[in-house]
């Protein structure tokens, strides 16, 4: 017997709704073996990781803190691959987004007041933007691959936040260490709630940023266009737009919003910069804009799933004594189903019986 | 299950009940073929009438759904390519599928299962050619060969593999009318040598010409099985189509030399985008309100660089080498060039044209949303997706566009509605220029003829026609000059009323105008 590919006329809308959910099933499948092979009960671990934390306030309030960059980052992605440019580096640009945020904390910090805030945000952003405008005009200029020049990025970006925190920036009074000055007051992201322990305002940008991009995508003209020059380039040209200003774009649209999440994250769960300031937000979002199928609002449902595999890795890590790299392992297999599982949207699965294929190589 | 005798006598192939299905469309039905030794024999057809899948069964390629095939009396099952060749069937594709940037004999030798050295099968084809007539250097680059050359590799590829049925699909679409002639010689000569051919085409004077036998086929079964030479080109379409078509009309045109120009081109030069693409070499043409120009040519002369040229999807850096309504338009991008009041049809339907994987009402958008941006977009760039979806419903109406859905994929349309509605979404602007490449390539006859009286209403109406087409029939029906491209130069106009088929041919083989053509074969 062997199992063939066949292409279907047309995309399968049921597959296409269904295939998110058949790769986490996959996934759960696949997890469940893994912890097995580690000599853990499968059923503890699955538990561990994506039941316990849904059973508190407070893991509740550390999901949303969890979901919000990935989201935010994610929305940004969706965009860019949408039209079909790569941007693998919105781990660089959050990382660049913390840092040009966090200027005003740290080289002014006599400057307080409700301006700060804000002022903050929108450095964070534009400091993404203009660092995923590199990748952009490399890409427009020397037609590099913008995958590689982005994701290269991402490690100029880390180091660099590496040398100040150890450097130019390092606290003065901080007995050493390598970190800024913790922020003032006013610099600190509001909790939604006064009452609440950590969720803050940053769930509430992504969730803007998702109906925002969703609204964008799907009702104006620049959705259109971004659409038209994802799928097919030259009717993207004979329509009249750019596809160079679409890199741009699609480039610093999302660096733009991988900024925000930066300085969102520094500010709001962190409170100053340190050596890092991610656990692989930016790479874990590739994941999420695929899982929601590039769809913002799709995205927002991605973003709590994977924002659960965190807190279920340090809840497997404290109740099982597993090692954090399985949340990696976790991620990587669900970005790998997701991937997967897509193929059933444009091909479907015969099996052709083994008589007619003997008869078929016979001839 | 043993040969027949007797009747089936000198029968090569025989096709009893051969069906395809796809989905739910049977692209064949039942189709019965018999092919002698020793003749040509014709399948007919419109575009979609399933001549494609039948040969596609016949070499392999596709599996049939049900049905038998005899070949010498045996049945078979054809399951690959190879099997085909093994059993002697070979085949000339329309789309010729050789590599740009390898030589002839390399291209060769890519489809030759065995490892023969490069040198001996240059040394074979380079006879193979000069035994039928088939000048080709075996070591000339692809890249730089003509089409007519590109399809002598397809042949000789096929001969090497010395096979007793040759399928040719549609041979004649890229070659000159003198070209023709020679393949018309080299099919000939195979014929006499013993050699089946299947020839398939929808040009009815050539196949009444060649063949010695025709099967018809109407969306996927056989209509009728005949002798071409009995039979008028009148009778052959009415088969094909199933009704008559209806010919295109065509009014004198009015005001002549004294009409306004609307299109001008000056001086249009353009170096090759890549190493395999013409450059446009100094183009001067003026097309004034009320006329049709036509430019013929063969494939791959530069007609499409000069579409890109034209339409602004690539610039010029002199503003005033193409002039659009009096504008200088050199610099301007296509949505530009639209604004002046300018329209564009390519020659891709598919991916360049439309996008395949939108509705039409945003591929009515795609084209239209800078000209019709007071009633397609509103505030914020918010499209108003009713006026469009309206739009788009006018136009499908207007053009009877034929479809599954109401507001389908461009992809899930036939060839021709495809390019129904592509032509409706610029013709419902009313541009004073159109601008068209291929306007009725694969298109059924219907809508073809549809099509054609459309762009002649347009120009009638006051506006400017171009069109860019390799169907000599198509532009001496519509056009009201003809000019030819060849090798990235365009010839001077010539009034429709002092063009012949001769004429334009040469030109097309690259004859200079008033030159005495160089070698004309006798016919």
């Amino acid at each position: 017997m062997r199992i063939e590919l066949v292409k279907r006329p047309q995309q399968s809308a049921l597959f296409s709704a269904l295939s998110p959910f058949i790769a986490l099933a996959l996934t759960l499948v696949a997890g469940a073996v893994m912890f097995s092979l580690l000599g853990k009960s499968p059923v503890d671990g699955i538990y561990y990781y994506f039941i316990d934390p849904l059973r508190e306030q407070w893991s509740l309030e550390a999901l949303t803190v969890k979901a919000a960059p990935l989201i935010l980052i994610a929305v940004g992605l969706a965009v860019c691959y949408s039209s079909n440019n790569w941007n693998i580096g919105a781990e660089g640009q959050f990382v660049i987004g913390g840092i040009t945020g966090s200027i005003l904390p740290v080289l002014v910090p006599q400057f307080q007041g409700p301006l700060l805030l804000p002022l903050m945000l929108v450095m964070g952003a534009i400091g993404g933007a203009l660092y995923a405008a590199i990748p952009a005009l490399l890409k427009t200029r020397f037609n590099t691959n913008e995958i590689l020049t982005s994701l290269m990025l991402v490690y100029v970006a880390q180091l660099f936040l590496d040398w100040l925190v150890r450097g130019a920036w390092r606290d003065p009074g901080g007995n050493n260490f390598p970190r800024t000055v913790t922020f003032g007051p006013d610099a600190v992201l509001p909790k939604i709630l006064p009452s609440q322990d950590t969720a803050n305002l940053g769930i509430v940008f992504a969730l803007l940023a998702a109906v925002i991009v969703w609204f964008l995508m799907g009702r104006t003209l620049k959705g259109f266009e971004v659409r038209v020059l994802g799928a097919s380039p030259r009717a993207g040209r004979f329509a009249g737009f750019s596809a160079s200003k679409m890199v741009f774009f699609a480039f610093m649209l999302s660096g733009a919003l991988a900024g925000l999440a930066g300085i969102s994250e520094v500010s709001g769960a962190i409170g100053y910069l340190q050596p890092t300031i991610s656990p692989g937000y930016g790479f874990t979002a590739i994941i999420v804009a695929f899982l929601g199928r590039l769809n913002p609002l799709g995205i927002i449902a991605a973003g709590l799933i994977l924002g659960l595999t965190y807190l279920g890795g340090e809840a497997a890590q404290i109740s099982l004594g597993l090692s954090d790299k399985v949340v990696r392992v976790f991620q990587g297999l669900l970005l790998f189903f997701v991937l997967g599982c897509d193929t059933l949207i444009h091909y479907r699965v015969r099996l052709a019986g083994f008589g007619a294929s003997k008869a078929a190589r016979g001839v | 299950m043993s040969a027949t005798d007797g009747p089936g006598a000198g029968i090569l192939l025989e096709v009893r009940g051969l069906t395809k299905i796809f989905g739910s469309l049977k692209a064949c039905d039942h189709v019965d073929l018999t092919v002698r030794a020793g003749e040509i024999h014709s399948l007919l057809g419109e575009n979609g009438a399933g001549k494609s899948t039948l040969v596609k069964m016949l070499f392999g390629s596709l599996e049939p759904s049900e049905g038998e095939i005899r070949w010498n009396g045996a049945p078979v099952r054809i399951a690959s390519p190879s099997a085909a060749r093994k059993l002697g069937i070979g085949m000339v594709f329309q789309h010729f599928s050789l590599f740009d940037a390898l030589t002839a004999a390399e291209n060769i030798a890519l489809s030759l299962d065995d490892e023969t050295p490069i040198a001996t099968i240059a040394a074979k084809a380079q006879a193979l050619s000069h035994s039928y007539g088939l000048p080709l250097d075996p070591y000339a680059l692809v890249g730089d060969l003509s089409v007519g050359e590109r399809q002598r590799i397809e042949i000789i590829r096929c001969l090497l593999q010395t096979p007793r049925l040759i399928i040719l699909d549609e041979p004649t679409s890229v070659l000159t009318p003198q070209e023709a002639d020679k393949l018309f010689e080299t099919l000939d000569r195979l014929r006499s040598e013993g050699k089946s051919i299947l020839y398939i085409s929808h040009r009815l004077e050539e196949v009444k010409r060649m063949c010695d036998s025709a099967t018809v086929l109407r969306h996927g079964k056989v209509v009728g099985h005949c002798d071409p030479r009995q039979e008028t080109a009148a009778s052959l379409a009415r088969l094909m189509v199933g009704n008559e078509v209806q010919s295109v009309v065509r009014d004198p045109v009015e005001g002549g030399a004294a009409a306004e120009p609307l299109l001008e081109v000056r001086s249009l030069s353009r170096r090759p985008a890549t190493p395999f693409s013409i450059p446009l070499r100094n183009i001067d043409l003026t097309v004034r309100a009320g006329q049709i120009v036509g430019i013929a040519g063969v494939a791959g002369n530069g007609q499409g660089e000069f579409f890109e040229a034209v339409s602004g999807e690539v610039t010029q850096p002199e503003a005033a080498t193409v002039r659009i309504r009096g504008n200088d338009a050199g610099r301007l991008n296509i949505s530009g060039r639209r604004l002046l009041g300018a329209a564009f049809v390519p020659e891709e339907r598919l991916g360049h044209g439309a996008a395949p994987r939108m509705r039409l009402s945003e591929n009515l958008l795609l084209s239209r949303y800078a000209t019709d941006a007071k009633a397609f977009v509103g505030g914020l760039g918010i499209v108003r997706t009713g006026a469009v979806d309206a739009a788009a419903q006018r136009i499908i109406a207007e053009m009877d566009v034929r479809k599954s859905a109401r507001d389908p994929e461009a992809a899930a349309l036939s060839g021709g509605n495809l390019q129904k509605f592509i032509i409706g979404r610029e013709l419902d602007r009313k541009p004073s220029v159109l601008v068209v490449n291929q306007p009725t390539w694969g298109v059924d006859a219907g809508a073809a003829a549809r099509i054609r009286q459309a762009l002649i209403a347009l120009a009638r109406s006051g506006s400017a026609v171009l069109i860019i087409s390799q169907d000599l029939d198509e532009l001496f029906e519509v056009s009201d000059f003809i000019a030819v491209m060849h090798d990235g130069a365009l010839s001077a106009p010539m009034p429709i009323a002092h063009a012949t088929f001769e004429k334009i041919g040469l030109l097309m083989g690259g004859a200079e105008p008033g030159h005495a053509a160089p070698e004309t074969e006798p016919a």
